[in-house]
């Protein structure tokens, strides 16, 4: 276990707290992983914009986000529509993930928490 | 009789997850304090390839603005919205019923069931500021103190209940002391906290 941990404890503490990762679809898809800052838009947005009246799901996964979508003005194209904020033409800005990342959150309940060990 | 030996066991699984956790502390509070926010390029995540991260803001230039904190984000979210130093919107589109905490406003909630630690004060007002009640009635939580079935630090260490925002978004389940902030009245040795 504590083999584990140590290896482990490195990878949380270097990206941001709460930062997530999409990777269900883009890798097989030919693109980069997704991040998404939570630090970055929660001083900008309370949870409750998001969670609340925008209806994301409070679980790593559990929102299933097609590029479709995003251009249709859901998920994150809620905002993300050259209106609140630059549009989903800015790929690069979005897929920024090195290849391999697994979806989840992190420095969260699977990683650095002391959740999912 | 089965009584007892099931409060043994949680007693000594509550001891347990004290050793792990002093452990998880240590190990957790050396890195905040060894290393900063990392820049993007460097953090192990993203892609340092990918030409547009020079776009991006790196952690540092918001967030060493903010009341500084030694986990998480190593922001104290709470001040920084107290003192006006974030300003987030609570919705987006016109017409969006916002729940605010009014007069009825729920006390703080005291949760004695911690074995030997200090009892946890959950605190209704700092939560609302930042989420709706939907966001934990109630789905997470029922609303009536007490009432909430399963509801033990072993299910928030997996993430569940106070878990599923602690050590995800908000501050990590390593701060036990910033829940288990209510010292018992004497009795036990646990009135040493805060
Ligand atoms: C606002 C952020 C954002 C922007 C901008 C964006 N994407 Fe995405 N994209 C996502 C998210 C989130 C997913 C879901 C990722 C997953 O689950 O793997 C996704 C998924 C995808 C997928 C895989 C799923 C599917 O629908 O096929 C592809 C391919 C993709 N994006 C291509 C692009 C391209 C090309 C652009 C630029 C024209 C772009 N994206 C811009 C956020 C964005
Ligand atoms: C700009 C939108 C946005 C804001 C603001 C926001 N979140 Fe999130 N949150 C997300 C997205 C997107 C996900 C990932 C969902 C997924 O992977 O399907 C997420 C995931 C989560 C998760 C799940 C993590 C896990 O372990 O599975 C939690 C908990 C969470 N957010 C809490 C919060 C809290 C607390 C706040 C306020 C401090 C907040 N969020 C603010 C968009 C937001
Ligand atoms: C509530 C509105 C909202 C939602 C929903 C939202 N964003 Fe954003 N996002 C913003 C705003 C506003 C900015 C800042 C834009 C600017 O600087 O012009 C931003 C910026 C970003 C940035 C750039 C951060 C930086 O360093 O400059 C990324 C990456 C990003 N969003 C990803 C996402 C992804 C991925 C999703 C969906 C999972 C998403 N956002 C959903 C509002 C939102
Ligand atoms: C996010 C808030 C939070 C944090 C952080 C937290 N706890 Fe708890 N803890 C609780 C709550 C809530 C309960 C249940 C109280 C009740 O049901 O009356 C609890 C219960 C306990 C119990 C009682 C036995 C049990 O299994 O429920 C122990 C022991 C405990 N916590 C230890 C710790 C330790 C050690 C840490 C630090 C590593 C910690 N807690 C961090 C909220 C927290
Ligand atoms: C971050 C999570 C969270 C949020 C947000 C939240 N609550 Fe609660 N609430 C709790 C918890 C935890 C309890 C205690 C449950 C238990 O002991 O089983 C509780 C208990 C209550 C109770 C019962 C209090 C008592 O003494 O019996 C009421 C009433 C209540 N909440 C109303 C609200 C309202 C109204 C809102 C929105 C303004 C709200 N809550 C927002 C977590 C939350
Ligand atoms: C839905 C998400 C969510 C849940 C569930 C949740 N919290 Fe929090 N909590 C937050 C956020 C967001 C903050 C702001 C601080 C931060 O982000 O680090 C916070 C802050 C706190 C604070 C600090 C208040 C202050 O004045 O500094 C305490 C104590 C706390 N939570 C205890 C609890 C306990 C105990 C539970 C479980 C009964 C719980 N929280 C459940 C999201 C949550």
């Amino acid at each position: 276990m504590f083999t584990l941990l140590m290896l482990l404890a490195p990878f949380p503490s270097r990206a941001e707290f709460g930062d997530v990762v999409f990777n269900k679809h883009s890798e097989k898809e030919g693109v980069r992983p997704v991040i998404f800052p939570h630090w970055f838009h929660r001083i900008r947005y309370n949870c409750k914009v998001c969670h609340y009246e925008l209806g994301f799901k409070m679980r790593a996964g559990d929102n299933v986000v097609l590029m479709s979508d995003i251009i249709e003005g859901k998920f994150c194209g809620m905002c993300h529509n050259d209106k609140i904020a630059w549009g989903a033409d800015r790929c690069d800005l979005c897929h920024t993930g090195r290849p391999g990342l697994q979806s989840g959150v992190i420095g969260g309940a699977s990683t650095g928490g002391p959740g999912r060990w | 009789m089965g009584r007892t030996s099931r409060e043994q066991r949680r007693v000594k699984a509550a001891r347990c997850w004290s050793l792990v956790m002093a452990a998880a502390v240590a190990i957790s509070t050396g890195l905040a304090w060894a290393g900063n926010w990392k820049p993007l390029a460097q953090d192990g995540l993203h892609d340092p390839s990918n030409t547009a991260l020079s776009q991006l803001q790196n952690p540092a230039e918001a967030l060493s603005k903010l009341p500084p904190d030694t986990a998480g984000n190593q922001v104290n979210w709470v001040k920084a919205l107290e003192q006006g130093k974030i300003n987030p919107r609570t919705s987006i589109y016109a017409g969006t019923k916002v729940n605010e905490l009014d007069k009825k406003e729920p006390p703080d909630v005291l949760m004695k069931n911690t074995a030997e630690l200090s009892m946890v004060r959950f605190p209704h007002k700092q939560h609302s500021e930042f989420l709706d009640c939907s966001n934990c009635h109630e789905g997470l939580f029922k609303s009536k103190a007490g009432t909430t079935t399963g509801f033990n630090m072993f299910n928030i260490l997996q993430g569940e209940f106070c878990g599923r925002c602690h050590g995800a978004v908000a501050f990590p389940l390593t701060e036990c002391r910033r829940c288990h902030n209510e010292p018992r009245p004497v009795a036990g040795g646990a009135a040493k906290a805060r």
